[in-house]
């Protein structure tokens, strides 16, 4: 009867000589562990309560299904299969394990026999050539492909640390066939034919005759075991280690909505200096990166300059907190302030990453500390000065804020005054920026013709905040909220109504809940939706323009608006083309984070032309459709810098809406 | 007691500066209604030359090797008594980088008013000042007994202080000036090897509306294209974009061009004071009521970023 | 080395200024202070001198709409003392603010006295040199750059054109700020907080206010409408097109 022969050929000292090598393996291994334990334990406290189910659902088909790795098809199913390959392989061994010291040892017993041993044996060889296959997948990539997200680490011996991965998982995988077809070709059983891969190496191997593979087979064998227990001893110590931080970093992930960014730490100065000011769950998030680059792919600030790359700062940060001497500040020797302004916070880093790795609350963490430096460009500063004196970034008077609404008929109500449904909040773009007050007075008019009750705060509105924040100005962010809510405490209305996605996302996530709970907040995308869909809308045109649209970061990404502004455009009649990045995948205009209150260092192409040239490659649209004033005024320019004045024009989903009525 | 108009002239390194002609001219104004004499005060160290072209009635000239170059110890000490001696209507100063550091301590010292930033004088001898950059005039009567006046330029052309008659000199002899607490080390002069730009026929000049780095590119463009060189306001250099060579205002160069076009300035006195004599000044500015709109020939509110591109093109299809 | 700087308020521009009914004076209404801009650097000036140089800071203001809330960020920015004038200041003339600072200033025995060049709202006279005769120092004005030497100071003076001068004064002396070595640093709102918990500001009755020497104003007015410029409407490209009309008209093209 087919039954697993463990320890065939293999001397009783090789046997007890592998057990103490195991016990030791498994200190070495506790010891790695408990050692990055510690040094997350480090950093500041920070709960991740709740959601238990939750959790462990998305380890679930994050971890075994792998879902977010297999996005992108290669490298998903390289990783798939490697995955999938060694954690069945290593589930047999396992099985063996306990068939062999548990119930043979103690109760005189093996299961591996019979057809249960021919499944185990026929499942594990083929499982062995998916990990081959996965492997030379990952070393053709890697060193033939070799795609630029792979190229050029910031710490030279992750080089190293990548082809010691590789190495080892290949050699455990073939040492492991060889070893089974030594065996196969010496004992030569009828069941071998189940183990077919073993069975070919055998044959090739008959030749050699019995003594010669018998010692061979010792050899191989003791090489492979000695790899194991290597590459379970290094675990913790290499990238390797990616096995285990990864699934913590899934089930601690933070459950909180995406546009919630965690309150600054206010220790010995704002912001974080040095390592330890991080949370233990950051420091966790640099030991899960496995640099796999996915974050620089669709970073719009690498991809216009290439100074910040979220892989390398997740690397460097992680090189810096294991090193001996790193008890010193961060900013100048690890990250550079040029790295940390050059985030859009756009969150597509955050999107793809398979680590579940939040890049961007890192980067504002030690954002906040330059602020709290007073580091940073002149222009920020002005930008900041004047969002502290006058509530907008545009150093106009609040006064101004309204002047938009000269003229209009009828007038726009008092929403201090009087009561209305919705309270539109206007932003401070659409308030001032010239350019925008068209597209403001039009939205105006439409929410008239569609019948809304709505009014606004006029000169007591000020910037919600939320790029505020971002740029790592949290006690004028305070500041900014505080102001907003108590005039919001003073109004009567049911529903925020914005046309800005960044104002959105503060006052929907951000903002504190006020005396009657938390009032709804709607992006006019939304509200459009909603009413078109309730037949409270009717259009009376159908537009017939053939359209594409872009995604506003804090509408999509942040929030997961995807869907209400396309059924907009397409009630209106248009046909809508996406562009190869949309969606979740949406590529930055490069405003936001404040962006638009900095310098422009030197740019190879700046996100917003980079984004024009992605919708000219569309085949005969019309109109770029944004639905962010801010992006309105970005892509206005862009059009004209990259020469395409002739091929399309900008204009927001108002527009659409305004001429189908 | 006199009805007299006095002029403190300065000069730095051997030239009057044209403050002080536009000084003169407007004593002229102002001696009308007073009914005195508009009297030129030099104060030098082998100076007396520089009297030459002053449009004076008379010049009174005190000469002292500590007065060769404008320090503060030895001009208020010399004033203090000069303008006791002449008990004049009015002394006017340059409200600059000379008459600021002494005309506020003298009207403090001598106990007379002291009236800053005036621009120009009424038929009946009121001052007109010019405050809060340039949004606010504030007219009043000269105080009495003797006005101290710290004037700003723009009001008066300088030509009108020149005159090719050369004024009678007075010479007065210098007080005693020891022990003073002020000393000039050195000049340093500004970088010369950049375009000269009081010398251009026209200029691209930018201020703070420009925004950002990258775009002084629109401006050089349309400055090639038009052959001419760019400036730029006090903001931009500050920002390091462009050198400070090209900086046009009170504490850059004085440029008097055929056509000064301004790209988002807003028309600060202090800018003003460096280009309010271009013969054009065209204004590019959204703000409708920028300041510089006041002092411009021709204006438009299109934003600049929509025109320059577009005006560049025309300029090289013009040629 | 103590260093005093004495500052303003002054109406902030960005507001529409308008005049009051009488004519006189400007509205103050919709007036809303600010910072002098020249002060501002002063502030900044004083504390880079004393980051390099070591020595204290103390920031003088008369009472005011914001006087607390900018000396604390005075104070944030490194400022050591904070001295408030209080007193009715609103019809208070440069002479009388100088010399209610100037009694202050005695008592304190400065080293060097850092204040605004001017204020826009200036009309008899600025306060640095007011305040170097009433305390019977050297003044130097415009200076945009400040070297210690021993009990000397080098100021770079700014002249039109460019041109600087190196100027060599003896301390005591008060200097006129034009620009501080570097612009204004920006302050976190966060360390302003901070500070307001721990920083004091001494307030010491301002005195001598009377008005002798005031200038006085008959009538006040928005400059001139009729020297305002021709407007050139139109599309960029229509702009475009008359702008090029007059280069070609004054031979610049």
């Amino acid at each position: 009867m087919p039954i697993r022969e463990t320890f065939w050929n293999i001397p009783h000292w090789a046997e007890i000589a592998q057990y103490i090598a195991a016990f030791l393996t498994a200190a070495v291994f506790i010891y790695g562990v408990i050692r990055r334990i510690q040094r997350w334990r480090m950093g500041r406290p920070e709960k991740r309560p709740g959601n238990f189910w939750n959790r462990i659902w998305s380890l679930v088909t994050q971890v075994l299904g792998q879902r977010r790795t297999l996005e992108e098809k290669y490298p998903g199913i390289m990783h798939f299969s490697i995955f999938w390959g060694m954690l069945v392989l290593a589930f047999g061994t396992a099985l063996a394990t306990v068939d062999t010291d548990v119930t043979d040892l103690f109760f005189g017993f093996q299961f591996l026999k019979g057809w249960v041993y021919i499944v185990f044996e026929l499942t594990l060889d083929i499982l062995g050539l998916l990990v081959i296959l996965g492997l030379g997948m990952a070393v053709y990539r890697r060193y033939i492909a070799h795609p630029s997200r792979l190229q050029n680490f910031p710490v030279k011996k992750l080089a190293g640390d990548d082809l010691y991965v590789l190495v080892m998982l290949s050699f455990i995988t073939l040492s492991g066939y060889l070893t089974e077809g030594l065996r196969i070709a010496v004992t030569q059983r009828d069941w071998a034919v189940w183990s077919p891969i073993g069975n070919a190496i055998a044959q090739l191997l008959l030749s050699l005759g019995d003594p010669t593979n018998q010692t061979l087979h010792l050899i191989i064998w003791s090489l492979h075991i000695l790899t194991a227990f290597g590459v379970l001893i290094s675990l913790p110590f290499t990238k390797l280690f990616h096995i285990l931080s990864v699934p913590l970093n899934i089930y601690f992930r933070s459950m909180k909505p995406a546009g919630a960014l965690p309150p600054a730490n206010m220790e010995n100065g704002m912001g974080v200096k040095e390592w330890k000011q991080f949370t233990w769950k950051q420091l966790l998030d640099f030991d899960a990166c496995t640099r796999c680059g996915r974050c620089q792919d669709v970073c719009p600030a690498y991809a216009s300059a290439q100074v910040l790359s979220p892989r390398n700062m997740m690397a460097k940060l992680d090189a810096h907190m294991w090193e001996k001497a790193n008890g010193h500040s961060l900013h100048g020797d690890v990250v550079s302030s040029d790295e940390l302004w050059a985030c859009t916070t756009c969150h597509a880093c955050v999107q793809v990453c398979p680590a579940f790795i939040d890049h961007v609350t890192t980067f504002v963490d030690l954002r906040r500390y330059l602020v709290d430096q007073g580091k940073m460009d002149k222009m920020l500063q002005d930008a900041l000065g004047n969002l502290g004196r006058y509530g907008n970034s545009f150093g106009q008077s609040d006064r101004m804020r309204a002047k938009w609404t000269m003229g209009l008929q009828p007038a726009i109500k008092d929403a201090r005054r009087e009561q209305v449904e919705y309270l539109w909040f206007v932003g401070d773009y659409a308030s001032y920026n010239a350019s925008l007050t068209d597209v403001t007075r039009k939205t105006a008019d439409v929410f008239q013709k569609i019948g809304l009750n709505f009014g606004i705060l006029f000169e007591s509105e000020r910037n919600a905040g939320n790029d505020v924040r971002r740029v790592g100005e949290e006690g004028l962010f305070e500041m900014l909220v505080d102001k907003n809510s108590q005039v919001f405490a003073k109004c009567k209305f049911q529903t925020i109504l914005t046309t800005d996605p960044h104002s959105y996302n503060a006052l929907k996530n951000e903002y504190p809940e006020g005396d009657h709970g938390r009032p709804e907040v709607l992006h006019y995308a939304e509200l459009l939706d909603q009413m078109i869909a309730a037949g409270k809308i009717k259009f009376s045109k159908k537009l017939n323009y053939k359209v594409t649209y872009h995604d506003p970061c804090y509408l999509g990404r942040y929030n997961g608006i995807f869907d209400a502004p396309r059924r907009v455009i397409e009630a209106t009649g248009c046909e809508l083309v996406e562009m190869p990045r949309h969606g979740d995948r949406a590529f930055c205009c490069g405003a936001g984070g404040g962006r638009i209150w900095m310098e422009e260092k030197e740019v190879k192409e700046r996100p917003s032309e980079s984004r024009i040239r992605e919708a000219a490659g569309l085949t005969g649209i019309q109109a770029f459709i944004v639905a962010c004033p801010k992006d309105f005024t970005m892509f206005k320019d862009a059009v004209k810098t990259t020469g395409n004045e002739q091929n399309f024009v900008v204009k927001d989903l108002i527009d659409l809406v305004a001429e189908a009525l | 007691m006199s009805q007299d108009i006095l002029v403190i002239i300065e000069h730095l390194r051997g030239q009057v500066t044209d403050t002080s002609y536009v000084m003169l001219a407007g004593a002229h104004q102002l001696s009308q209604s007073s009914g005195g004499g508009v009297v030129a005060v030099l104060l030098g160290h082998n100076a007396q030359k520089l009297a030459s072209n002053l449009s004076a009635d008379k010049v009174l000239y005190v000469d002292h090797p500590a007065l060769a170059e404008f320090t503060f110890d030895a001009y208020q000490i010399t004033l203090e008594n000069l303008i006791k001696q002449q008990s004049p209507r009015a002394v006017i100063f340059g409200h600059s980088s000379i008459g600021m550091d002494i005309a506020s301590g003298l009207s403090a010292r001598l106990e007379f008013p002291v009236v800053s930033s005036c621009r120009t004088f009424t038929s009946e001898g009121k001052f007109i000042s010019q405050i809060c950059g340039g949004k606010i005039m504030a007219e009043g009567d000269l105080p009495a007994p003797t006005a101290l006046i710290t004037m700003v330029p723009g009001g008066y052309k300088a030509e009108s202080g020149q005159s090719s008659q050369p004024p009678s000199v007075e010479i007065i002899a210098a007080p005693a000036l020891g022990d003073l607490r002020v000393s000039l080390k050195q000049y340093i002069e500004p970088d010369t090897s950049d375009v000269d730009i009081t010398k251009e026929k026209m200029l691209v000049s930018v201020g703070r509306g420009i925004q950002n780095k990258d775009n002084i590119e629109l401006a050089n463009d349309l400055a090639a294209a038009l052959g001419c060189a760019v400036s730029a306001s006090r903001p931009v250099v500050d920002q390091g974009w462009i050198p400070t060579t090209r900086l046009v205002g009170k504490s850059g160069k004085h440029v008097k061009p055929k056509i000064y076009l301004a790209l988002g300035i807003s028309g600060a006195p202090e800018h003003v004071e460096g280009m309010g004599d271009s013969e054009y000044i065209v204004a590019v500015n959204t703000d409708i009521n920028a300041p510089i709109f006041n002092i411009a020939k021709y204006g438009t509110t299109v934003d600049m970023f929509d025109l320059l591109p577009v005006l560049t093109e025309k300029v090289k299809q013009a040629k | 080395m103590k260093i005093a700087v004495p500052v303003k308020f002054v109406p902030d521009l960005v507001e529409e200024l308008t005049i009051d009914p009488g004519g006189t004076a400007l509205d103050t209404t919709w007036l809303r202070l600010i910072i002098s801009e020249f002060d501002d650097h002063a502030v900044e000036q004083a504390i880079l001198v004393k980051e390099k140089n070591g020595g204290q800071v103390c920031v003088i203001m008369a009472e005011a709409d914001g006087a607390d809330d900018f000396l604390f960020t005075a104070a944030a920015k490194g400022a050591d003392q904070l001295i408030k004038l209080t007193g009715d200041f609103s019809n208070v003339n440069n002479h009388a603010l100088a010399r209610a600072h100037a009694e202050v200033l005695k008592d304190l025995h400065p080293d060097l006295i850092l204040t605004g060049v001017q204020a826009h709202n200036d009309l008899d006279g600025s306060i640095g040199p007011l305040l170097a005769e009433y305390l019977g120092m050297p003044y130097v004005g415009y200076v945009a750059g400040i070297t210690i030497d021993g009990d000397k100071v080098i100021a770079r003076k700014e002249y039109a054109g460019g041109l600087i001068a190196e100027i060599e004064v003896k301390l005591p002396a008060v200097l006129g700020i034009q620009a501080a070595e570097q612009p204004p640093r920006y302050v976190a709102y966060s360390k302003i907080r901070q500070v307001m918990s721990t920083a004091k500001i001494e307030e010491k009755p301002g005195s001598a206010l009377s008005l002798e020497e005031s200038i006085v104003v008959s009538r006040m007015f928005l400059p001139e409408v009729a020297e305002r410029a021709t407007m050139l409407e139109g599309s960029p490209d229509d702009v475009a097109a008359k702008l090029i009309a007059i280069f070609k008209e004054q031979g610049t093209l």
